[in-house]
């Protein structure tokens, strides 16, 4: 396929997702706005009275109609601003920029983990059916569906940290004996790679281990259930039979044919694996005292922090749109009969 | 502030050298504290900037921390372990003297001449005024807090000359001079936010929102909202005596369980603000002071504008199903102070006091059975989400009782956002749980608040000639006028009798410390890291 369809499907995509970014930007004002609750109460602090509660609310523009309050964020939008978060007292733009990477950097960890264990662990459990393997990949997707994401991280806190004492503190990102490198993508590991400092990069992949194992956990098992159920379709189907019948060897037709059109059905998985991992980050962010954006969105939900809200909402739509676009360049990857043509 | 530290600045500054640092964890906890402690907390530092509106409670021991006051208050032992903050006691932080005149009305501060800020500028009366002139403008809590001591207006601060700092005030007051030692009347250095201040904003609440200005023990060193804050000691400090620890860490885990674990492993030296429960269980483990917060009651307020609590029979009633004992050990685990089972007759003037109400069903039901109420009615007790740990059981043990009486309760849950909102601006909640303390620790204080018809924390609708009266005519009395006294325990009186808040129990702040000691308590219910050393 030439290039330039492909760029010119990418963009057609990409132009698809504005009237889906403007009705996420309208639902979110619209919603925050619907919260019970009066931030305006909230922020003018403890002892406040009517008159510090009203000059609050002027300090906040909320005194103003609604219609106008939307006008006045959205011309800030256009500018490329997303407004200040009350709760922080910075920049909701700044705020992501620092924390989404914190919570990337987390969910991706994980996502390696959990597919490294659980695509080989689903392949052969559809290949070996019955035996211990399969088994195995039963109870650790059992597990990892009931366990719930904050009991294992407490768990898991309990017997590396507080009983073994092999992992380190569950202090964040960083032990506070380091400093977090110089900002550049914002994920530590590559950060402390670009600037080769090898020793906070070992700290920050200490600090990362429990957490990401926790999440993977998780994630885990959505991932094995659909690899096998997928091979076990794939290997029951008529090619992999002629395959067979035609002599080729074990292998290929396990990895040739048989897992290459099993990876569809995984990969969707994993788009919406990846998108309710980024849910379950909360309070895994929580047990971990990690700096990510699940716990920020929560923190300010609580408080009616509407710019941080609406931050928050754009951000991961923003998100879910790429991450919807990269399966779907994917999916032509993995297989040719898809094109972007057809869709 | 994170970018004016370089990271090589900040590894200079470590005593032992970079080069050491990675290994401090592997050193026991008395060596790595030994010039730096970690303390964990559950609550997020979001302004370095007291004055600015939105900014959280945690934040105010950066105002503690890293700001002088002209005065500060005395040090005692504290019920509970450790000490506390002597509210009877004013000692001298910015201020070197300070008199009052015959009249009560004017105060005259003479400040310290070797205190610097810490770019190095004397501090002067100049930067008292415009501190003062900003806390009482900027409007919100600041400008409430300034008014409780009658400060209100710019023109009441005059700086006579550069070392002499005049208060004029309208009328005399006791509450004065100890609302110069909490936290708000902070002095900032005036030329330094001048320099960042705009024409939108005069007061540069932008400017000292992230870099605070101050002359204080510690200065910030580092700053990121959400993670960590972290105090480095002003070497040049002369509020007060020198700080042991060079440096503190004050981390944020929002997960107790985490907290729990990291104290008990030693890694953190401090874990602020623990649950109670924790707090009972680590007292064998670690040292834990549990200190009753002063001036502060978990209150069970039924609401005079629902109709049968109009009854003075119901209200008795309810003070005597409620079963005490039981709420402060589920809800509390037996931390702070029981406040039920007194004398009637009222003796002194201590404030929170035990009441003469004590669990008793048979009288409940007298008193039940002679109200207009007797067969009974419908409730709803409501509770916030954000305060469950205590609300929670506490209101299932109040519903278990009253249903014993013929009241039967309704638990409503309201989320931490609303809750302010309907139960203090609203007071529309019919029967609730409430938790008010008073920063200036007088008992006229705490009626002014929460016994006066209006007032913010009076979230029962509650209206009584006779207490307005004596709450307007003690709030400003000297506490030594013998006139005084009579008036307090009449107030008791009249509060207990009519019971428009059931008292359930002083609560606790609890702290627990591994490897330091000094811990003093603060009615700010903050941090003062200044008294901190390696035990």
């Amino acid at each position: 396929m030439a290039s330039s369809p492909r760029l010119r499907a990418v963009l057609f995509r990409v132009l698809q997702a504005i009237p889906v970014v403007i009705g996420v930007v309208v639902i979110s004002f619209l919603l925050t706005r619907a919260l019970p609750g009066d931030p305006a109460v909230y922020f003018a602090g403890v002892a406040a009275d009517e008159a510090s509660i009203e000059q609050t609310r002027v300090a906040m523009g909320l005194d103003k109609p609604l219609i106008q309050q939307f006008f006045v964020y959205a011309g800030d939008l256009l500018r490329g601003d997303l407004g200040q978060s009350l709760s922080s007292g910075r920049p909701v733009a700044t705020d992501l920029a620092n924390r989404l990477p914190a919570s990337l950097e987390l969910t991706l960890s994980a996502f390696v983990i959990a597919i490294s264990i659980a695509v080989p662990l689903g392949v052969l459990a559809a290949t070996r059916p019955g035996t211990w393997v399969d088994h195995l990949c039963r109870l650790l997707v059992t597990a990892g569906v009931s366990l719930p994401t904050f009991f294992t991280g407490i768990v898991l806190i309990y017997v590396f940290y507080y009983h073994l004492g092999v992992a380190p503190s569950p202090l964040g990102r960083l032990d506070f004996i380091y400093l977090s490198p110089d900002h550049v993508t914002g994920f530590y590991l590559i950060d402390a790679a670009i600037a080769g400092d090898w020793e906070t990069w070992w700290g920050a992949a200490k600090q990362l281990m429990l957490p990401a194992v926790t999440l993977a956990l998780f994630t885990l098992a959505p991932i094995a259930r659909m690899t096998r159920a997928a091979m076990l379709s794939a290997l029951s189907s008529d090619f992999i039979r002629t395959a067979r019948a035609a002599g080729l060897s074990n292998g290929r037709v396990l990895y040739g044919y048989a897992f290459r059109n099993a990876l569809l059905p995984v990969v969707t998985t994993l788009g919406m694996v990846f998108s309710f991992a980024l849910g379950a980050n909360v309070l895994v962010e929580k047990v971990f005292a990690w700096p990510g954006i699940g716990s920020y969105a929560v923190e300010a939900l609580v408080v009616s922090d509407y710019a941080a809200v609406q931050g928050f909402v754009l951000a991961m739509a923003l998100l879910f749109v790429a991450l919807n676009l990269a399966i779907d360049l994917l999916y032509t990857v993995i297989d040719p009969r898809i094109g972007f043509e057809a869709q | 502030m994170t970018d004016a530290t370089s990271r090589r600045d900040f590894l200079k500054m470590s005593m032992a050298g970079a080069s050491v640092l990675p290994f401090l964890r592997s050193l026991p906890a008395s060596a790595a504290g030994s010039d730096t402690i970690v303390v964990v907390t559950g609550q997020t530092i979001n302004s370095l900037d007291l004055h600015r509106s939105g900014t959280s409670r945690a934040s105010y021991q950066v105002g503690v921390n890293c700001y002088d006051r002209l005065v500060s208050f005395g040090t005692k032992e504290a019920i509970g372990g450790g000490f506390s903050y002597d509210y009877t006691v004013i000692e001298p932080e910015l201020a070197d003297s300070w008199e009052e005149s015959e009249d009560g009305l004017t105060l005259t501060f003479k400040l310290k001449s070797n205190a610097k800020f810490w770019d190095g500028r004397k501090v002067t009366a100049e930067d008292v005024k415009w501190s003062f002139d900003r806390a009482v403008s900027v409007g919100g809590f600041p400008s409430v807090q300034m008014k409780a001591g009658g400060l209100v207006r710019p023109d009441q601060f005059i700086a006579q000359d550069e070392e002499t700092f005049i208060i004029k005030l309208d009328r005399a007051s006791k509450l004065t001079l100890p609302d110069l030692a909490v936290p708000v009347p902070y002095i900032m250095n005036s030329v330094e936010a001048k320099a960042n201040a705009t024409a939108e904003d005069p007061w540069a609440l932008e400017y000292l929102h992230k870099t605070p200005a101050g002359s204080g023990a510690y200065k910030v060193a580092r700053w990121q909202p959400g993670e960590q804050l972290v105090y480095e000691r002003n070497d040049d400090w002369v509020g007060g005596p020198m700080p042991a620890i060079k440096r503190v860490v004050i981390r944020e885990v929002p997960s107790p369980a985490t907290r729990r674990a990291l104290i008990e492993r030693g890694d953190v030296q401090m874990a602020f603000g623990i649950p109670d429960k924790d707090a009972a269980e680590l007292v064998d483990k670690v040292d834990v002071f549990s200190t009753p917060v002063e001036n502060c009651i978990h209150c069970l307020c039924p609401n005079f504008a629902f109709e049968p609590f109009q009854d003075p029979d119901v209200r008795k009633a309810i003070a005597y199903a409620v079963p005490y004992e039981d709420i402060f050990q589920a809800a509390a685990y037996g931390r702070g102070l029981p406040l039920y089972g007194g004398e009637t007759e009222i003796t002194d003037i201590a404030w929170p006091r035990k009441t003469q109400y004590y669990t008793d069903l048979d009288k409940a039901k007298e008193h039940m059975a002679k109200s207009a109420h007797a067969g009974g009615f419908d409730v709803t007790m409501s509770i916030s989400l954000d305060l469950a740990s205590w609300m929670e059981p506490t209101a299932l043990l109040v519903q278990e009782a009253l249903g014993k009486i013929g009241i039967n309760v309704t638990i409503d849950k309201i989320p931490g956002a609303n809750w302010r909102t309907a139960v203090l601006v609203e007071k529309r909640l019919d029967l609730h749980l409430e938790n008010f303390g008073g920063w200036l620790n007088t008992p006229d204080y705490y009626f002014f608040w929460a016994y006066k018809d209006g007032h913010l924390f009076n979230s029962s609708n509650y209206r009584n000639e006779e207490i307005e009266e004596l709450v307007d005519s003690s709030l400003h009395m000297p506490m030594d006028d013998p006139e005084y006294a009579p008036k307090i325990k009449r107030m008791f009186e009249i509060a207990l009798e009519e019971l428009p808040r059931i008292p359930l129990y002083q609560p606790a702040l609890n702290v627990a410390a591994n490897g330091v000691e000094g811990y003093e308590f603060w009615f700010h219910r903050q941090l003062d890291v200044r008294p901190v050393k390696v035990s």
